[in-house]
């Protein structure tokens, strides 16, 4: 990798993390796992001043239980999703999608916090948040999923502010996701995500716009009782997908249903 | 020759324990003292006129030496980069081309200036320093649209973009056509392929002003050729540039020809007086590294109802890119090979190599064939189905069964049995079961179909008498020298130079069997040119074992029969009454007067010689094959179509292949193994797309350009038969090439197969689930 020189800082707590941030100003960036960052360092698409590593951030690494609420650390690693008995107890989906992040070099280093922080389309854990209603804690101030992610890597983070948790309700149930990709350790092309909570389905949708989507349309028709393949008939409803050299956005509305309807059949 | 020992034997690979656990030697793992780093600055528009050249901001970085430009390359660089005659001999227009651009960039990576700097780091940032003042021009992306009279032209001084256009005539085809009783026709496209060799390319050089030599380490299949090549442009003799390509992290062809940084980086050495070191990056090699393939046929296919294939008419647009690739025409060969293992009364073939505004296509692994296996196969599919035949029995109606046979272009194969082949594929693939299997899923409104891919590959180049022509002087024979030294350890020296191929073990045993020692006492070295015979040709095309180890043969025996003189010699007994077997010369009927073979090399340095005979016990030997070989196989895919998403699952992939006689079986296997991969790989994933406007890459990324991994693909059931080729002692092949040349037809033949029910008679690759999605669409309305 060559990228353009950046200097380099180390951060040990929440709070020297952000310091640092301040310090080094508005052209810093966190590097937490560097699997979605480095990509960007080598092709010099990004060309931060700074970065400052915050892998040292012990305290940002745990997986806590707290009453019906899910709370996972920013710094935990994919790794220790896929292989947390208290993530598979609580909340088994999100073991099944860290288990399908990239390989397992990627998932020894990659973080949840990173997934959040960078915002790609065709991240996985955005889905879940989304559908969820999950809730992002940063070191000043706790945002819903809904509002965190505004659009095409773009967040709703200030440029010192750091992902510090997300909170996930707890979820037992039937869940599936089905990750639509080429080879293995690909990005979806299309994800559809699927998760019966006590008051009904939630259905949330992979890389078919710029940011994840809850399909609201299929949870409201099943709530009425439709079929899995009439409700999934409207898993495209109102979506904007990108086409790509990988797949048209025709193709990409198509897979949508196909897919909810796969995860909802294969869920129950 | 029989199955010995070491001959047929599964000797594990001598280099790996060096090259998996970390410890091989590549480019950048290779320095010098006061090494320099040089960075390339490239064209970002596939077609433009260079207005200026600012360095100003580029030179003033702390660190950087120097920013040049083809005014400094022109002092110690000249002439034009090589372009062979191959198999279009008789070109319309080669564009001159210096291996930096000057007035006018042509693609997309074509080098511009350079920057020699400190450290690899600086001398990046620098290049992005470097302003280049561009006049947009419009760029040439369609092969097809470049032919037209009114195109756009990709070289402004060009008269047109037709490199070559010619026909070969195979037959008497109007008279073939008009019996015809059916005629299928279709229109095929090979996409362009990234090599995507693990090392990247590169180059370190160090020029001394003093000795006025030059020593060139560069990741390359053919280091004299690039001495060559590089001595000629650079005016310093050949015998004082030595070029050494040291472990080679993979090639599939892209290292053949010479590239501009070959040039580039030992000029700047010479221009600076310090050596230079540049090692290509992914990016660059996705963008300015050769692609392979990049040809559209149309191609229509006559035959009598009851299967006899008549004749075949086929036109090959083939996408040179800006330039002509120093081989690129060998691609042509595709025609020559069209018909395949099938007996024609005439073929018909139009080559025409075009040029457009993109880095220019090269061999790439099977260069030609895959394409020829591609077309034919695929129009003998179309043909089944229109007779509604089965393939196989379509093919075995057709097969040649004579050898030699002399196909419609006068190539000789030298020995075959397809029937052999086919039938034991057929049954290792339970293809009668599948059969049974696929009416079951059909009726259930599943996609299932089975390919057939009956293949012949030409390899082993090659015959002077028909090499020497197409490289424009230098046959494609191969060189080897093999040393005894005195305490009886075994130096050998090739020609070829290993990318993967393992010729570390494979001609150790060679060596080990013939001389009669063990294969520890058997130092395998190619690579240097330093060292071994004055030249040595290469590895490509599947040449290096039925060539470079023929010649490796031929010196052993050289040194053998030498050995029996002085063993003779010293047993006091006539050459004619000794025996030489497990490494010792024996009297016959007396076995205790006996002399190993380290003994006689021993013997040959001291003073107890026979009269007239020199010291020392080694041999130069030169193989010039009389043929080419002919290697040959059938491979049987079965896949599934998801109906919904149009995701292709391959269910079973059987390979039986025959190389002739095997050294080494397990090598043989990896090298099928790996070449059915990478023929998947096209049939299914890769792509290098260019945008049809722009002609800006758009799959410039790993993440864009897919080379699919060990989970994307089966691990085939394979068999082999052994048919000998009667063209050398060893009775051997090749087997780099096949499994690519045999895959992509026998997935692609499944997929249309799978597709059949739906009106769908073809599908281009790669057969991507958004193709397939978008065909099924098209055929449902």
């Amino acid at each position: 990798m060559i990228p353009a020189a950046f200097q380099y800082s180390k951060a040990g707590s929440v709070k020297e993390a952000v310091a640092q941030l301040r310090e080094a100003g508005p052209e810093a960036k966190v590097i937490a796992g560097g699997q979605s960052l480095i990509p960007l360092l080598r092709l010099r698409l990004s060309q931060p001043s700074h970065l400052v590593d915050v892998n040292g951030v012990r305290e940002l690494d745990y997986v806590h239980p707290e009453g019906d609420l899910l709370r996972v650390g920013a710094m935990t690693r994919h790794s220790t999703l896929v292989r947390s008995e208290l993530v598979q107890r609580h909340l088994p989906l999100l073991a099944e999608m860290a288990a399908q992040v990239g390989d397992p070099q990627i998932r020894a280093r990659g973080t949840l916090g990173g997934v959040f922080a960078h915002a790609d389309a065709a991240g996985d854990y955005p889905t879940l948040a989304v559908m969820l209603d999950a809730t992002i804690v940063t070191d000043r101030r706790r945002v819903a999923a809904r509002d965190f992610f505004q659009h095409l890597f773009t967040t709703a983070l200030a440029d010192d502010e750091l992902v510090c948790e997300v909170v996930f309700p707890m979820a037992p149930g039937p869940h599936r996701y089905i990750k639509f990709r080429r080879r293995l350790y690909d990005w979806a092309i299309v994800g559809a995500a699927v998760q019966k909570l006590d008051s009904g389905w939630r259905v949330g949708l992979t890389h078919v716009g710029p940011t994840a989507v809850r399909a609201a349309a299929v949870e409201s028709r099943l709530q009425a009782g439709a079929s899995f393949t009439e409700a999934a008939g409207a898993a495209a409803d109102g979506l904007e997908p990108p086409s790509d050299a990988r797949a048209s956005a025709d193709y990409r509305r198509h897979l949508a249903q196909v897919l909810t309807r796969r995860a909802l059949e294969q869920a129950a | 020759m029989a199955v010995t020992q070491l001959i047929g034997a599964r000797v594990q690979r001598r280099e790996d324990p060096r090259l998996i656990t970390g410890h091989g030697r590549f480019i950048e793992d290779h320095t010098l003292p006061g090494l320099t780093h040089l960075a390339v600055v490239r064209s970002p528009h596939p077609h433009a006129l260079i207005l200026g050249i600012d360095t100003a901001a580029a030179r003033a970085l702390p660190g950087v030496l120097a920013v040049l430009t083809a005014a400094d390359f022109h002092k110690v660089l000249s002439g034009s980069m090589p372009v062979t005659p191959a198999f279009a001999p008789e070109k319309k227009y080669v564009p001159e081309r210096f291996p930096i651009a000057e007035r006018e960039v042509c693609f997309q990576g074509e080098p511009v200036a350079v920057v020699v700097a400190n450290d690899r780091y600086l001398a990046a940032d620098a290049a992005d320093l470097v302003h280049v003042t561009y006049e947009p021009l419009p760029a040439v992306v369609d092969p097809e649209g470049a032919m037209n009279p009114g195109s756009p032209l990709v070289h402004t001084d060009g008269p047109d973009n037709i490199g070559w256009d010619m026909t070969y005539a195979g037959g008497d085809i109007d008279a073939a056509f008009s019996r015809a009783e059916v005629v299928v026709k279709e229109r095929i496209i090979q996409q362009r392929l990234a090599p995507t060799a693990m090392e990247t390319r590169g180059v370190m050089a160090s020029y001394s002003p003093y000795s006025e030599d030059l020593s060139l380490w560069l990741s390359s299949q053919n280091p004299h050729f690039i001495r060559l090549f590089v001595s000629g442009a650079m005016g310093i003799p050949e015998s004082r540039v030595r070029v050494v390509s040291p472990d080679v992290g993979g090639g599939f062809g892209s290292k053949i020809s010479p590239y501009p940084e070959d040039y580039l980086v030992p000029a700047a050495s010479k221009l600076l007086g310090r050596p230079v070191r540049w090692i290509e990056t992914r990016t660059e090699s996705v963008m300015t590294t050769i692609h392979g393939r990049g040809q559209v046929f149309t191609a229509e296919a006559a035959a009598l109802r009851d299967g006899t294939l008549l004749g075949l008419r086929l036109t090959q647009v083939l996408d040179l890119g800006a330039y002509h690739g120093t081989f690129g025409a060998f691609q042509a060969c595709a025609c020559l090979m069209a018909g395949g293992v099938y007996r024609w009364e005439a073929i018909s073939a139009r080559t025409v190599g075009v040029l457009t505004n993109k880095v220019p296509t090269d061999p790439y692994r099977g260069a030609g064939r895959p394409e020829g296996t591609h077309l034919c196969e695929r129009m003998v599919d179309r043909m089944a189905d229109e007779l509604g035949m089965d393939p196989a029995e379509l093919r075995r109606k057709n097969f040649a069964r004579e050898f030699p046979f002399v196909n419609n272009f006068g190539l000789t194969y030298d020995s075959g049995n397809y029937d052999g082949t086919l039938d034991r594929a057929l049954e290792l693939s339970d293809y009668q079961g599948w059969r049974q299997r696929q009416a079951a899923a059909r009726a259930e409104g599943k996609l299932v179909g089975i390919g057939l891919s009956t293949w012949v590959e030409i390899c082993g180049f090659g015959p002077s008498a028909a090499t020497a022509g197409a490289t424009g002087g230098i046959a494609l024979v191969e060189s080897a020298q093999i040393r005894f030294l005195p305490s009886g350890s075994v130096a050998a020296y090739v020609g070829t130079h290993a990318h993967g191929q393992g010729h570390d073990t494979t001609f150790s045993q060679l060596v080990a069997e013939t001389l009669g020692v063990p294969l520890e006492a058997v130092d395998l070295r190619h690579g240097d040119t330093a060292e071994g015979p004055a030249f040595g040709y290469g590895t490509y095309g599947s040449r290096s074992l039925s060539v470079g180890g023929m010649a490796l043969y031929t010196a052993s025996q050289e040194i053998l029969a030498k050995a029996r003189k002085l063993a003779a010699h010293l047993l006091e007994a006539s050459p004619d009454d000794l025996e030489f077997t497990a490494g010792a010369f024996t009297v016959r009927g007396n076995p205790q007067a006996k002399k190993t073979i380290q003994e006689v090399a021993l013997a040959s340095y001291g003073g107890n010689l026979p009269a007239g005979m020199e010291q020392g016990l080694e041999a130069v030997s030169h193989f010039d094959p009389p043929n080419f070989v002919w290697p040959f196989g059938a491979h049987v895919c079965v896949v599934e179509v998801d109906r919904e998403t149009g995701a292709v699952e391959i269910l079973s992939y059987t390979g039986v292949d025959d190389c002739g006689n095997v050294i080494n079986p397990m090598i043989v296997e990896g090298q099928v193994q790996g070449g059915i991969a990478q023929s998947i790989a096209q049939a299914l994933f890769e792509e290098v797309v260019y945008d049809g406007e722009s002609g800006q890459l758009v799959t410039g990324t790993m993440l864009d350009y897919l080379v699919p991994t060990m989970n994307e693909l089966p691990t085939p059931k394979l068999d082999r038969t052994v048919t000998p080729s009667p063209t050398n002692a060893l009775g051997v092949k090749g087997i780099g090439e096949a499994g690519t040349i045999a895959a992509s037809a026998a997935v692609i033949n499944a997929v249309c197969e799978a597709l059949r029910p739906l009106g769908i008679h073809h599908v281009d690759m790669p057969a991507s689930p958004d193709r397939l999605w978008r065909l099924m669409q098209e055929a449902g309305r």
